[in-house]
């Protein structure tokens, strides 16, 4: 068969609409495939995962722990260079990590305390809404996730996030592990990262790595069960959230 | 068409292969960033946009400038821009070129950027970006070309590239709007997040996309036998000045609103770009030569000797997109990302491979654009001999 120019370029511009319109089609028709994999019936489970951490209880030597707990497991690279610097979990004075609610006259406690500060994993997560290729996504117990393999380094979430979470590898990060975890998967070069809840401990019926360092100082549970520690705690005591007047409802609590 | 583009004179032909060799250089580096990451950039955990974002954003500006021309031409039949509405179309063609280039540069994947096409995503506006930009794009390059054409053969265009035509003016404010609706509607980045920000850019895309087409113009007059008219320099000159007016009183209303507020968060960035903040300044010496130059250029053109005269014209137009682009350029970016939201300092200063790699781009667009013109004027001078 011989195809002539016209004829030729009718099949090629057809085809190239075709690339884009297909997954627009998908996405309006809403049945994207969802892959059916069944949960461990040991995995935990809630409706929204939320963390507490109680400030009178942590220290900088628990802060410490946690963050190698998190770290160590999940490679994070330890980059010397601070502007370009991969971390999950770290710590901030408290009047960066709450800057609308710090002021000159606070006690020295409160100044010199070392907020443990990570993703929020938020409710309403403006780093979804931004994200062009939903490599960032909430799972439906609220777990903010990241999917590393589809992320093109945009870095429009490193914009979005107000808490400054996120971390991207401006280079090759594996120099940089110190002794690699091979239970845990390496990052390469170009990706977005972030602390995502140890989903995947969570899936296997334990506890995030933060939580079981932290000697009692940070509480994990379910938001939505009125009968769960976490809001036992957030009923008794005096909690501050950073930020909340940005509407992004962190599922992190400090108790102060 | 393009055949006019392979027959040119020594001169032209040094332009090509000097722009060439500037992109080449750039494609190098490129490729070396490709290898070792963005860390070659000055970009950081705290600025995680740099200098190309802020060229993209710039360019956006210049490539929505070329609708001043189009649309008295096109909806108000202004017959004087009929001559240059080409030019503006291309013009276009090569700032969205480069905004393209830009965008994919600074990914840290690029090899994955169709994941954009293969998971579309709507409530992401980088999504409706890429729509915007590549609509613009080809509506621009199948105007002007066609256009063009009908020109060269003396009959008059086809239905369908007028309706394309008045579509593409429309289309035009979009692709700055939705630009701007990247960075104005993200929380805890109070620099950006204002409502003024679209109409700002919308103002300084239509002072500085018409500065580059008066260059331009007098440039063609000056070098080829074709000539643009001196109306329509003088009406792109009335065009100017009243934009960026506009554009410095935006300006003025935003510093209003932040300083009589007092919000600290909001005054900070301010801070910072224009006095300095605890100690960190890069950006001070920039942002005064943006904005005494910028009020400079407003109280010339608005006096008509100044303007009718091509000679001080033409540098208004330099001042113009120069001080423009300080502001986009180089300071909303950074601007927006210091302080970072745990009001901490991180400053960001290109680096040389960066620089390199963004002249490699422009050299790219501008290699595009002398291409294009070529062709234009090529057709214009043959038809007026």
């Amino acid at each position: 068969m011989r195809i002539n120019r016209r004829k030729f370029l009718k099949i090629a511009s057809i085809s190239v609409l075709g690339f884009g319109v297909k997954p627009t089609i998908d996405l309006f028709a809403g049945h994207e495939a969802k892959a059916k994999i069944k949960k461990s019936p040991k995995a935990l489970r809630a409706k929204r995962w939320a963390m507490v951490i109680d400030l009178r209880k942590m220290n900088e030597e628990i802060a410490k722990k946690c963050i190698e707990a998190c770290h160590l497991f999940h490679n994070v690279p330890h980059i010397p260079d601070k502007k370009r610097e991969i971390k999950w979990i770290w710590t901030e004075p408290f009047e960066h990590a709450f800057p609308g609610q710090s002021h000159e006259f606070l006690g020295t406690e409160l100044i010199e305390k070392p907020v443990l500060v990570l993703c929020n994993n938020c409710d309403n997560p403006p780093c979804v809404q931004v994200c062009p290729t939903k490599a960032t996504f909430k799972r439906e117990d609220g777990i903010v996730m990241m999917d590393m393999h589809r992320c093109i380094g945009c870095r429009f979430c490193m914009a979005a996030c107000p808490y400054g979470s996120r971390s991207f590898n401006w280079m090759d990060p594996r120099p940089y592990i110190e002794k690699e975890n091979p239970e845990y998967p390496t990052r390469e070069k170009g990706v977005v990262e972030k602390c995502d809840f140890c989903a995947e401990r969570l899936d296997k019926g334990l506890m995030p790595l933060c939580v079981e360092a932290s000697e009692g100082a940070i509480i994990f549970g379910d938001l939505e069960d009125p009968e769960s520690e976490v809001r036992r705690v957030l009923r008794e005591r005096y909690s501050i959230q950073r930020k909340p007047e940005l509407g992004t409802g962190p599922s992190i609590f400090y108790l102060i | 068409m393009f055949e006019k583009a392979l027959q040119g004179s020594r001169k032209y032909w040094a332009l090509v292969c000097f722009l060439a060799a500037l992109a080449g250089l750039g494609f190098i580096l490129l490729l070396w960033q490709l290898k070792v990451g963005l860390k070659i950039t000055g970009m950081s955990r705290d600025v995680s946009w740099g200098f190309y974002i802020a060229q993209f954003t710039y360019l956006v500006g210049v490539a929505a400038g070329g609708v001043m021309v189009a649309l008295p031409c096109y909806f108000h039949n202004y017959k004087v821009f009929g001559r240059i509405t080409v030019l503006g179309e291309f013009l276009a063609v090569a700032a969205i070129v480069m905004c393209l280039l830009f965008i994919i540069i600074d990914l840290g994947k690029p090899m994955r950027c169709l994941n954009v096409l293969l998971h579309p995503t709507p409530n992401s506006i980088l999504f409706w970006d890429m729509v915007v930009l590549n609509v613009y794009l080809l509506l621009n390059l199948i105007v002007g070309w066609m256009a063009l054409e009908s020109e060269r053969y003396e009959v008059p265009p086809p239905k369908w590239v007028k309706f394309l035509a008045y579509f593409s003016v429309v289309w035009a404010p979009c692709i700055h709007i939705v630009t701007a609706f990247i960075y104005s509607g993200l929380p805890g980045r109070h620099f950006w997040l204002t409502a003024i920000m679209a109409p700002r850019f919308l103002a300084s895309a239509f002072a500085a996309g018409p500065s580059f087409i008066v260059l331009f113009c007098l440039i063609i007059r000056k070098f080829t036998k074709f000539d643009p008219g001196k109306q329509a320099i003088q009406t792109l000159g009335k065009i100017i000045t009243y934009t960026i007016i506009i554009n410095f009183c935006f300006f003025l209303f935003e510093v209003f609103t932040t300083f009589y507020s007092q919000i600290p968060e909001h005054m900070n960035h301010f801070k910072y770009l224009f006095v300095g903040l605890k100690g960190h300044a890069k950006l001070v010496p920039w942002m005064w030569v943006s904005l005494i130059g910028m009020f400079i250029v407003c109280i010339l053109l608005a006096i008509p000797a100044i303007r009718r005269n091509e000679g001080s014209l033409a540098f208004c137009c330099v001042l113009v997109i120069i001080t423009t682009w300080i502001d986009k350029g180089l300071g909303l970016v950074t601007g927006g990302f210091v302080p970072n939201p745990l009001e901490e300092i991180t400053e960001y200063w290109p680096t040389v491979p960066e620089a390199l790699i963004t002249l490699g781009v422009w050299a790219t667009g501008f290699l595009v654009l002398t291409i294009l013109y070529k062709v234009a004027i090529s057709i214009n001078e043959e038809l007026g001999e």
